[in-house]
């Protein structure tokens, strides 16, 4: 019962796949010799998978990325073409970039606190009798004088730099492993008027010094000088 | 016997010739081969039950192709061809293997 039906089905298959010289069937083979043709082909396309699978949004992402890589680019070639310039045409160009080089090495060596600076800044003393100035306290000091953009700073004799770590210790907070006591001083250049504000700013630095029931100045002055490291 | 050794030559010309699809038929093609497919295996089934019709075949097999084709781009234009791409392929692939299921039920009878 259950053989009959496959045994019509197969032979029906076989006697429709028999050859024969029929316009429809000649059009059939024409057909799938297309679609062979088309799959092949469209296979291959996706193998390539260049831009052209993309679709016509991705396009336009991908090309307003490209622009604007091209503008900071072109940006950037403009600044150096300036600065090639200076170099190539300065009356004397080897002490013109002499001059550029020194420059930079005053500012990186401002930075990493390996010369003195001097300048307009402010000085902050806290005065913690109670000893309740903690690192975290002087951390929080040394953000807000950076936020408010301090070029260079001092706590105590220790130039703070970029790898610069405090912790709290028996009677006073280790900066950098040097042991700062009361009074902390801190000295900073930049702009001392907003540097200062900044200390005074309520939550800031001066409040959380008196609620510790430490004291602290903050003095403005033209020129504040630090050491080196 | 013939349609399918013209499937077989197909795709080996296809691979020997390596042609590049043109450009205006890129969106299309995918899909418009996933319509050719269901067209060529209802047409196994028809045979199987016994309907099939040569006029028949063909043209179901260029309809699918053209309608297709046709969502796709109407899709494209409406902003929503991606989407509607893959609504298509749903469907398409559903028929085709409700259409293997009954060929197999056909022929092997389970």
């Amino acid at each position: 019962m259950s053989e009959q039906p496959q045994s019509s089905a197969w032979s029906r298959l076989l006697r429709m796949a028999r050859p024969r010289a029929t316009r429809a069937n000649a059009l059939a083979a024409l057909l799938a010799l297309g679609l062979g043709f088309a799959i092949a082909a469209q296979v291959q396309q996706t193998d390539q998978s260049g831009l052209e699978q993309l679709r016509e949004d991705e396009l336009v992402r991908i090309l307003d990325d490209i622009s604007q890589e091209q503008n900071r680019l072109a940006n950037d070639t403009r600044a150096l073409e300036v600065t090639r310039d200076r170099l190539v045409s300065g009356a004397d160009s080897s002490e013109e970039a002499l001059k550029a080089a020194q420059d930079r090495l005053d500012t990186l060596g401002i930075l990493t606190g390996t010369r003195p600076a001097t300048g307009p800044g402010i000085v902050i003393t806290i005065a913690d009798p109670g000893q309740k100035v903690t690192a975290a306290l002087l951390l929080d000091a040394l953000q807000e004088l950076r936020d408010a953009g301090a070029e260079a700073v001092q706590i105590g004799d220790v130039r703070v730099v970029a790898d610069t770590w405090f912790a709290d210790t028996d009677g006073g907070v280790q900066v950098s492993g040097e042991t700062v006591r009361s009074p902390y001083v801190i000295k900073a250049i930049g702009d001392s008027a907003t540097m200062a504000s900044a200390m005074d700013i309520p939550g800031g630095v001066s409040e959380s010094v008196r609620s510790q029931g430490a004291t602290s100045t903050v003095d403005q002055q033209q020129s504040v000088a630090r050491g080196q490291r | 016997m013939i349609p399918l050794l013209g499937l077989v030559g197909g795709v080996l010309v296809g691979l020997l010739w390596g042609p590049d699809v043109p450009l205006f038929l890129q969106p299309y093609l995918p899909i418009a081969v996933i319509a050719a497919l269901d067209a060529v295996f209802g047409a196994v089934r028809a045979v199987l039950d016994g309907i099939f019709n040569d006029k028949v075949f063909v043209i179901s097999f260029l309809a699918n192709v053209v309608v297709a084709a046709f969502i796709v781009f109407l899709g494209d234009q409406l902003g929503v061809g991606a989407q509607l791409s893959t609504g298509v392929v749903v469907v398409l692939g559903v028929r085709i293997f409700s259409n293997v299921a009954s060929i197999r039920r056909h022929l092997f009878g389970a």
